[in-house]
């Protein structure tokens, strides 16, 4: 990615999540709370620093962005009120508003249906993997 | 004393949770609560959006709680995930005025919404409007021996500034309840932690070590059984856990027998 276009990324990333990442003292203690952690290549304090320093890219590239739970642990366990699962969001956001880059897709879940599976996992798998 | 409120069932409450649903209800008539199911209610999306740039996606919740207000009564709740995003939402019209305002010129109603309904989870209509030393007195099946765990999840509790229902490391609404029905509550460390949610869809191994994670804990320390109010969360340790010896049941179907309306 091109400079300029690198730091318009960062700035919609900030915009859209309303994160400070400066406010961020690196204790750590999202990650640990994390319950996907094992799951994850980047976890919730890399997220934070390296949309600080710029590093879109690897983020937008991870699996990572598909592993968050979405469970608040992060957000309500940060003692800086930092959120990194804001910041997670809008970096998965910036991927997903892509044409054409919705990650689950209708045709999809045919085979990922049980007789017990509940509407709401449908419902809320789309709306955090695609638009 | 009469209680009204309007009431949001939610997508998943009129299919694969119906259960969840029909106790509520009956257990509420039990209780002298009038809960008034409201009109032409739409699909939450059943996860907050988080960014300060959705607002397609907020549509849903905010004309549920517009309807509410012309209707003059507070929305009760039963989902813990609709919970979630209907008070979440909520919270963003009642404080970001640049979501409000584009959310309103969206909607165009005639009183702009600003976030005026009080949005109520039934347990907090059980603890704050019944009383659950009055649902103790209407008790007629207490379920006396039974060692119950109560399990939180995320969305009932997080974020706690926002959804205000209790202490989101020391909860303790669920086990109070679980003593006004006459059974012993069992304190377990992973109450409040992920069940893994929707990830199950793409990443079974996951829900399942999530969902493991939860009962084991529950089970080391006596439950016989795990209540909850979220249909995701049933499905995850019901059907990506399982633990020998621990049941899993939505907390209205527990009022529902102890209430004799079963």
């Amino acid at each position: 990615m091109s400079h300029n276009k690198n730091a318009a990324a960062v700035e919609q990333i900030l915009r859209s999540s309303g994160v400070d990442v400066r406010k961020c003292m690196r204790c750590g203690k999202c990650t640990a709370t994390c319950p996907a952690f094992d799951e994850m290549e980047y976890h919730p304090h890399q997220f934070v620093y390296m949309v600080e320093k710029g590093q879109i890219d690897k983020l937008t590239a991870s699996p990572s962005i598909w592993r968050c739970l979405s469970c608040f642990a992060c957000m309500e366990r940060c003692p800086r009120q930092v959120e990194p699962a804001k910041l997670i969001e809008a970096v998965r956001l910036s991927v997903i508003r892509e044409k054409g880059a919705n990650h689950l897709k209708p045709e999809d879940i045919p085979a990922m249906l049980d007789e017990d599976l509940p509407q709401q996992a449908i419902a809320s798998a789309f709306r955090k993997y695609s638009k | 004393m009469h209680m009204k409120f309007s009431y949001y069932p939610g997508c998943t409450l009129k299919t694969k949770a119906k259960d969840l649903d029909a106790y509520a209800r009956a257990s509420a008539v039990a209780l002298g609560v009038d809960l008034c199911e409201l009109p032409e209610w739409q699909c939450c999306g059943a996860v907050y959006p988080m960014a300060k740039d959705e607002i397609a996606t907020k549509l849903s919740a905010v004309r549920a709680l517009m309807n509410a207000r012309d209707l003059g009564t507070d929305l009760v709740t039963l989902c813990s995930a609709c919970h979630n995003v209907i008070k979440q939402v909520n919270n963003d019209m009642k404080t970001d005025a640049d979501i409000a305002l584009r959310v309103n010129n969206y909607i165009k109603p005639e009183t702009p919404y600003a976030g005026e309904t009080n949005v109520l989870h039934f347990l907090e209509v059980l603890r704050d409007r019944v009383g659950f030393d009055e649902l103790k007195k209407k008790v007629v099946n207490p379920l006396t021996g039974r060692k119950i765990g109560a399990y939180y999840g995320c969305l009932l509790l997080r974020p706690s500034k926002v959804m205000a229902m209790d202490d989101p490391e020391n909860p303790t609404i669920i086990e109070d309840f679980i003593r006004a029905i006459g059974a012993e509550p069992v304190v377990y460390g992973m109450r409040n932690e992920c069940c893994g949610g929707y990830v199950t869809l793409e990443n079974k191994d996951e829900a399942k070590k999530r969902s493991n994670i939860v009962l084991e804990s529950a089970k080391v320390k006596g439950a016989d059984t795990v209540v909850t109010a979220c249909p995701l969360c049933l499905y995850n340790l019901k059907k990506n856990g399982g633990c020998e010896g621990v049941d899993v049941v939505y907390f209205t179907e527990l009022l529902a027998e102890a209430l004799g309306v079963k």
